[in-house]
Order: structure tokens, then sequence, then C-alpha cells
């Protein structure tokens, strides 16, 4: 930077020039791209042609946000909804189920994704019903159950295989009241395992997260008590935060003697100990999809018409049923977003919705939805206008 | 000034029959008017950035149940609202501090390197390649950081942490990796470019003859350099040292990468081993928040906090260097 | 460079003192060169370090051509393939669109402060809040374009509220660059342009810029490397997308670094390729336009000797 020069002329700048010609050039050269040829390039030559099967393809573009606990089934079936409609761009940004209801109150997005169905009594001011009613043009928004995921309680302590838990011990030693891996109520649950005496290192969600939430849902109702707080989407117990599911993942797969909470697909691809729960049926139950899937049948629905709450058991004392499960929602406005968005909801819900979508997500760490629920999300989804 | 009157000058002694075109002096007003817009509309962007957030700020402010300066709560959410920014003053401050402890040293030592022992032909591309480390983009110090630099600097911390444990700063704090400890370390690679830079400069302005009469006195090289460039720089090492502080204070994704949150009710731990955040990372974690305008004024409030923060360390390294330049000009 | 024959004052008849004098002095000395060249090595560490790592778990992507011509558009964090072509027209468009802003209030700022305003007290005004700006750290800059884009007119994120936030942090950077090398310009070129009658309008966009021409493109350039890597910003205002998308004002548009934000929490291999990958890319983009802006700042000083 010495343009000193006292006969300077032009072409000391023709460098200049041309930097500035081959930037916008590479703009020009790289307007030359694509998307990825459907179904991935590795799927190579196996894969047919897009079928344009089933309903009419819609076109345009969904932006949605929220859970990251639905991250990993929403982004099959973005993927296979787009293969079926390539005019059709779903976007869905995992940030986070509080921050899908903001976003989606604020008329960011066109649905959310949540760990828990829209609140209807106030929290920091704001009934989250309310504003998304005011979002959707005074039409009640619904949760639309769409992902089951079984939320499993993660640890990594040398040597010790197949670890027991109970409600009231894992409440215990999230709340910070077990600090020491050999405490006698964690070796009452676990005969015969040589528990190390470290400390116990506890990770939790530092951002808002409906795993939270329906994590301390079912301390709080299978702890007898031992769980005091209310369930919440901040945590509320002990330990260090990280964020998002992969961020406590990875912290308990670093560190050893940790212990967390975290859906069942993140600890699976992170190959991470999973605890059994002792639910008081006998058997300490393994976390399994056809043992999640038991709880969720046991579920019910709870809300009115078809906002379609789901009202879980968390202290199922089924033989084989695992207790800690979510459900994830989407919540859609029943009315009110103009025509072309609501038949672009329609149809990518009705896709995601479907019998061959939902089982096609038990490989990835998820539950199906029953079929007796299912049906009834149908006709929930028929039935936005 | 002179080169102005002595312009104006010219100008009125123009030759009144040259024929400058229809564009002469109305192109002067509208170019001259477009500049000095260009001007104005830098004023008028800064007040109203400031204004605005201010007015922001103000309610939510005056809705505050907690002080703002000196609690520890940070409940922007709750009716009414209580909120204080204790602990990322302190997280901000003890983070940045540190960074700059490890980073001012090791930037002086390369500046001297750079000026006083790399053969020239050496120390013009290592300028350049210290300044690249300047180009790397934060995020990506930042999955450095917490993926590859975390788990090399963990057995140091449970070394340092497990030994010193007694000093409040050395105090052991959560178990993870993402400790004030590795954000500030990582904050100290990031600063360095700049620090150097500015040191360099500085230390390249030694005066010759000072210099030259050290050696002649018989002075070692170090003690011509402890004797002459050390005192000529010593404003030039502060006021660098202050720019990357402000460069610190402001940074957000590597920090808010690499920062484990303590839990909300965990007692207050001064330690370079606990978590925590700071302004920036704050802002950053809970961007989906300012969902209603008490929330947004109490984050737009740390926010300037922040902003006061960096301008006033700012400032103090204009001012310091300004006044160096007026003695030594 | 042989301090050690100026290292003997010879002060003092008593060889034996002088002697272990020498020999302590010697010793500092060499201390003192052995910590600087160990200050050095320490600071190259971590670049070496950080390009190692970027480099070696991110090139193989880089070698395929797909990843500079598709989109991540249906493939998940399990299945491999894809690009980061959306991202890098993303990016670049965001700092385009950025620089189609900054550029012309920074040059002109600086010209107005250099050619017009001089020492009076308007330029003086601008040039302090042009140092305020300079203070504003990104988060601040991103939670305003928020709180005005967002909050108080209701519009949707998008890619130009993020240009947005950062005009407030390239326009400083531009200013001054231009401003230091305005002030380069000899006065002489100036006198003999108004000696001609040229009046002051076409002088500047005649000689003066022109002759600063190479100066600016160089403070552009670095303007936009460093803009290219903010981050906070997007995280704020621009929503990731795997779609390419080339309309700033509508929808949203990815970026190399929410790319990169995307999948850096991610366990799964494919995942984890990516984001290395992507970040390899944001290094190279953001090195090449600081070396291309560093060769014109030579190359131009180096004619006009």
């Amino acid at each position: 930077m010495d343009p000193k020069g006292k006969d300077k002329n032009v072409n000391h700048n023709r460098f200049a020039a041309i930097a500035v010609a081959a930037l916008g050039g590479a703009l020009m050269l790289a307007s030359c791209g694509s998307d990825p040829t459907p179904g991935g390039p590795d799927k190579g030559t196996s894969s047919a042609e897009p079928t344009k099967s089933g309903a009419a393809c819609p076109s345009g573009t969904l932006n949605a946000e929220g859970s990251s606990a639905q991250k990993n089934a929403i982004e099959e079936a973005i993927t296979a909804y787009q293969e079926q409609c390539p005019d059709v761009t779903i976007n869905y940004n995992p940030t986070g189920s509080g921050a899908g209801i903001k976003q989606f109150n604020a008329g960011q997005v066109d649905f959310a994704g949540s760990d828990s169905a829209l609140k209807t009594e106030p929290k920091d001011g704001v009934i989250e019903a309310d504003a998304a009613k005011t979002r959707c043009a005074n039409n009640p928004a619904w949760d639309i159950p769409m992902v089951v995921g079984p939320i499993a309680v993660s640890y990594n302590v040398a040597g010790v295989d197949g670890l027991v838990l109970n409600a009231q011990v894992a409440a215990n030693i999230f709340n910070g009241t077990i600090k020491t891996w050999n405490a006698p109520e964690i070796a009452k649950l676990n005969p015969g395992v040589k528990l190390p005496s470290s400390k116990i290192a506890v990770f939790y969600r530092s951002d808002e997260s409906g795993t939270t939430e329906n994590f301390t849902k079912y301390l709080q109702a299978a702890s007898g008590g031992a769980w005091k707080k209310e369930p919440a989407k901040t945590w509320t117990g002990t330990g260090s935060g990280k964020e998002k599911s992969a961020g406590v993942a990875e912290g308990v797969k670093a560190t050893a003697n940790s212990i967390t909470y975290v859906e069942w697909s993140y600890a699976r691809d992170n190959n991470l100990a999973i605890a059994k729960i002792d639910t008081g049926s006998g058997t300490p139950v393994e976390l399994t999809g056809e043992s999640a899937g038991k709880a969720v049948a046991a579920a019910k629905a709870d809300g009115t018409g078809n906002d379609l709450r789901l009202k879980l058991d968390y202290t199922t004392k089924e033989p084989g049923a695992y207790p800690i499960i979510l459900v994830t929602y989407e919540i859609v406005c029943s009315k009110g977003l103009d025509p072309a968005k609501t038949e672009l909801v329609k149809s990518f819900l009705t896709s995601f919705a479907s019998s061959e979508s939902q089982s096609s997500l038990e490989q990835i760490g998820y539950a199906p939805l029953p079929e007796e629920v299912r049906t009834k999300v149908d006709a929930a989804i028929k039935a936005i206008s | 000034m002179a080169v102005t009157n002595e312009r104006q000058q010219l100008l009125d002694r123009r030759p009144q029959g040259l024929d400058l075109g229809p564009t002469g002096r109305g192109g002067d007003r509208l170019f001259g008017g477009l500049a000095k817009g260009s001007g104005i509309a830098v004023i008028a962007l800064v007040v109203f950035v400031g204004g605005f957030l201010l007015w922001l700020a103000v309610p939510a402010l005056r809705a505050n149940q907690a002080s703002f300066l000196f609690s520890r709560e940070w409940m922007p959410g709750i009716q009414p609202p209580r909120f204080g920014i204790v602990d990322l003053l302190w997280t901000t401050v003890l983070v940045s501090g540190f960074a700059l402890l490890l980073a001012v040293p090791v930037a002086v030592g390369v500046a001297l390197f750079l000026t006083h022992y790399a053969p020239r032909r050496v120390a013009g591309p290592v300028t350049y390649v210290v300044d690249l480390l300047a180009a790397v983009p934060s995020i990506i110090f930042g999955i450095w950081g917490i993926k590859e630099l975390a788990p090399k600097l963990a057995p140091l911390s449970s070394f340092l942490s497990g030994n010193l444990g007694g000093f409040p700063l050395l105090r052991p704090g959560i178990a993870d990796n993402g400790t004030v400890f590795v954000a500030g370390v990582v904050l100290a690679i990031m600063i360095l470019p700049i620090v150097t830079a500015f040191t360099r400069e500085v230390f390249a302005q030694a005066p010759r003859e000072h210099k030259e009469a050290a050696l002649a006195l018989g002075a070692t090289k170090w003690e011509m350099i402890r004797l002459t460039v050390l005192p000529y720089g010593r404003s030039g090492m502060v006021s660098a040292a202050m720019l990357g502080l402000g460069r610190a204070l402001g940074e957000t994704i590597a920090i808010m990468i690499i920062l484990s949150k303590p839990s909300p009710d965990s007692p207050f731990n001064p330690s370079l081993f606990a978590g925590g955040e700071t302004f920036a990372s704050k802002i950053a974690n809970n961007a989906a928040e300012f969902d209603s305008p008490t929330k947004t004024g109490a984050y737009i409030a740390a926010g300037l906090v922040l902003f006061v923060l960096t301008f006033v360390v700012n400032a103090i390294a204009r001012l310091i260097l300004q006044h160096s330049e007026r003695k030594h000009a | 460079m042989s301090e050690s024959s100026l290292a003997t004052p010879g002060t003092s008849f008593d060889a034996d003192l002088t002697g272990g004098r020498s020999k302590a002095r010697g010793a500092k000395n060499i201390l003192a060169a052995v910590l600087v060249s160990a200050c050095f090595a320490i600071a190259l560490i971590p670049l070496a370090w950080i390009l190692w790592t970027v480099a070696s778990k991110g090139l193989h992507l880089l070698l395929d051509i797909n990843w500079w011509q598709q989109s991540q558009r249906g493939i998940t964090s399990r299945t491999d393939g894809g690009g980061a072509y959306h991202a890098l027209v993303g990016s670049l468009i965001t700092a385009l669109a950025c620089a189609a802003i900054s550029v012309p209030i920074g040059v002109l700022g600086a010209v107005y402060l250099v050619e017009y305003g001089r020492k009076g007290r308007l330029a003086r005004a601008v040039s302090f809040m042009v140092d305020i700006m300079t203070g504003i750290p990104s988060i601040v800059a991103a939670l305003f374009v928020y709180a005005l884009w967002v909050t108080i007119f209701g519009f949707e994120r998008v890619a130009f509220a993020v240009s947005l936030s950062l005009v407030l942090l390239m326009v400083p950077a531009v200013l001054r660059v231009t401003e230091e090398v305005l002030r380069l310009v000899p006065n002489e070129l100036r006198e003999a342009s108004y000696a001609l009658g040229v009046p002051r309008w076409k002088t500047i966009l005649k000689i003066v810029i022109p002759t600063a021409f190479s100066g600016i493109v160089t403070g552009v350039m670095l303007g936009l490397a460093r803009i290219m890597g903010e981050t906070a910003p997007l995280l704020i205002l621009g929503p990731y997308t795997k779609s390419i998308n080339f309309n700033p004002f509508s929808g949203n548009m990815a970026a190399l670094p929410t790319m990169i934000n995307q999948d850096r929490t991610e366990s799964l291999q494919p995942a984890v390729d990516r984001t290395w990958a992507a970040a390899l890319t944001l290094v190279l983009l953001v090195l090449l336009l600081n070396i291309v802006a560093r060769a014109i700042a030579r190359f131009s000083a180096v004619r006009d000797r």
C-alpha cells in the first residue's frame, strides 16, 4: 500500500482491475452449479428416476425450525420428499424447540418442531398458544405429533457395562445429590458391578430444549419426589452445559465418568453406553425400538379436536416398556397461512406421517407413531385449511 | 490549511474565459455534496445505532428489578425481569485478560525477532505468515480449539487445578474441556497477529542513532534492545495490547463454541477452569430469545456494555498512540 | 553482527572481573536471542497446526469436482456427497451486497475527510464516529439489525439483513484504508490538475482516485476477507439452507460459516468431513482474498518506484 509514485499511470492498476474482474468472474462461473442428483451420488445407477407418484407435487419453499431431537428424522423425511417432489425446497434448522416456537410465533418460519406442545399458561410473560394464534391470523395452531424419540441416559464409565438406574437415583444424580459413582444408591441397583469412586460429571443441554423438558418431566413424575424443580426447557439441575444434542453426546464421549440425557439416535451415533431403567416391573428395561414402542403404545391422545397432544405415562410399570420417551410435534397453523404454503405444509406432513416414512425412522433411532395415533394425525393434516 | 488556501487561490486565479463545460461548479457541488453526505451518513449511522439500542435498552433497564451492574441473576423473561451482568463481565474480562497475558509477551518476542533478529530476507515472508493467522476466520479457531487443542491442554489444566487449586483463579471448575483457560489460549492466538503487527511497527521505528550509540558503548544486542528499543516502544506496546484487548472483548463465535455454561444455580467460581459466558457469547447463544421487548432490551443492554467497554479500551489505545506520536514527532 | 567484539568494553584492568561480567552478559544476550526465537516458533505452531488440521481433514472432499458444483440438497448427515456450492455462492452474494453499500460510503467518506473536510469540525466528528464504528463488535451490529429488521419492521431473516449488519463492520475498514492512501497521493498531482483548470471533483475522480486505486482495492479486498469469515451476524440473521438461493432478499441463503456451524456438532463421519472441508474452503477463500490484496499492494508499490 504505497502508491507514492509521481508518474503513476493507469497501467499500475491493471492488476487491481484484473483482480476485481476475477472476483466477478468467479461468481459468474460459479453460477453453473447444481443440486446433487436425487438419491445422492453414491447410490449411483440403482436409484431410479424420481417417482412422481401419489398426490400431485406442489412447488415452493417451506422454512421450518425447532427441535434438534427430530433433526435426523426430519432430514430423512425431507430428503425422501424432495426426491419425490423436486420443485419443493424444505429447510429445517435444528435450533431447539424453544427457538422454533419463538421463530414460528414471530412469523419467521412456516412450521415449528417442538418436543412439547404449545403451552397454554403464561411463561416469561408470553402464552405460547395465544402468540401462535395471533401468528396464524387468529386461528388456533395445532400440535401434530410426528416423531417419537426415546431419550437415553448415556454414560461413560470405564469397565461398567449395562448400568442400571431407576428414576429416583437418576434424579439424585442429575440434581447433584449423588456425587460419586460408587454411591450406595447406585451400587444397590448394580450388584456385582465394580463402580469407581470418581465424581460424576453431569452434562446438560445449555440451549432451551424440549429434551430437557421431557427428561425432567420424567424425573419429576417417576422419582417419587426426588426431583423437586418444575420441568422446563432450561436445565435446573447440576452439571455443565453443552450446546445441542450433539454437544452433550460429544461431552460424554470425551469425558470419563460422565453422564447425560440425550436422544437415542445421538447416543447410537456416538456409540455411547446406555443405562437400563428399572421401572419397578421386575427386570430393568433396555432401550430398544421395541421397548420404546411399548411405551408409546401406552400413550393417550390428550388434546381437543385436531390439536393432538399425547399424554405419556412416565410411571408405566408394564414389563419391557422403556419409560423415557419424547414426542416431537410439528406445530402448524390450522388456518391462516397463504394457500400455497398451506398446500406445501399439508403435502409434506402427509408424506412424513405415512406409515412407510414412519417405519423407516426405526433404523435411525426413533420409534414409529402407533397406528391409532397415526390415523388421527392423518386426519388432522387433512383438516388444515 | 496551507494547501487548501493555495488551492483556493489557484482556483480563484483560474482564467475566466476557460470553458469548463456544463459540469464545472455544478459537478463540484454534486460530488462534494455526495462526499459530505457520506461523511454525514457515517455520523448518522453511528448515532442511530447507538440511539436505537439505547431506546430499546432503557425500558428493560427501568423494569429490571435486580441491580444491572451488580447482580448475578439473568432472568430477563420473568415478570418483572431480573438481570445483572456481573458474571458476564467477569468472564469477559477474565478470558480477555488471560489471553492478553499470554499474547503480549509472545507478540513482543515475535516483533523483536522480526525487527532485530531475523535476516531481512526471512523477515518479509515471515511477517506475512504471521499476518495470515489474522485471516483465519474465528469459527475455525473455535472448532479447532475445542476439538484439537482442548484435549491436548486437558492434562495441563488438571495438573494446575489439582496442585494449585488453592488459588481462586486456579480452583477446579467444570469437568469438561470448555473452560475459560482453553478459550483464553485460543483468544491469545487470535489476537497475536494484531498485537505483533503494531508492536513490530513501533520497534522498527526505534531511532537508529540510539541503537548505534548503545552498541558503540559496548552493549550486547540484548542490552541495546533493552536500553533503546523497548523504552522507545513502551507506549506502542501498551496501545498494541489495548487494541488486542479490544478485539478479544468482542470475540463471539470462537468463545461461544468453546465455553461451557455452568448450571444456573451454581455458585460463583472465579477460576480459569470454570465455564461461563461472555457478553458476546451470551447474546449469540440466545439469539432466539429476542421475542419480547424486555428480553431483547436486556440483551441489548448487555451489548451496550460490551460496546462501551470496547470503545473505552480502543480509545485508550488511540490516545496512547497519539500521545507518543506527538512526543516522537 | 559480531556483538561479542563490541561487548568488551575494557574499562577495567581486572581481567577476571571483566571476563566474568562478559560471560554473564554474553549468556544473557544468547538467552534473549533464544527466547525471542522461541516466541517466534510459538507463534507459528498454532498456525501450522490449524492449517494442518483443516487441510488434512478436509482436503479429500475438495478434490472432488462435485464439491464446487453441487449443493447439499437431499444430503443428510448420514450420507456422503454433495458440495459447498450453495454456501460459496451465498457467502459471495452476501459479501458483494455488503460491499456494494459499504464501498461507496467508505470511499466517499474518505474523499470527504481528505479532500473536502480537511480538519474542520464535521471532518473531526466523522473521524471520531469511524473510530467508534471500528470498535462495534460484530454481535452488537447483528443485534442492532435484528432489532430493526425483525422486531420493528417484522421482515423475514434474509441474506440482505446479514449484509446490512456487515456494512457496519466494513465501512470503517474501507474508509480508513482509503483515507490512508488518499493522503499518500502527492499534492503536486492535485495542484498540477488545478493549475490546468480542472475542477476539484474531476481532479478527484480522474487523478486522485485512479492514483490511489490499487490501494483502495487492497482495502476493499481485506475488508471482504474479514466479513466473509464473520459468523455472529449469520447466526442471528441468516438461517441456513441446503439448497441454492441466488436471491438475497427472499428465503434462506447458505453461507460457509453457517455450513460449518450446522455440522460442527455432528458426530457422524460424513458430517464431520463436511465440517472440515467447508472450513478449508472458507480458509482458502479468505486467504485468496488476502493474497490478492497484498499482491496488488505489492505489485503497484514496486511499479511506483
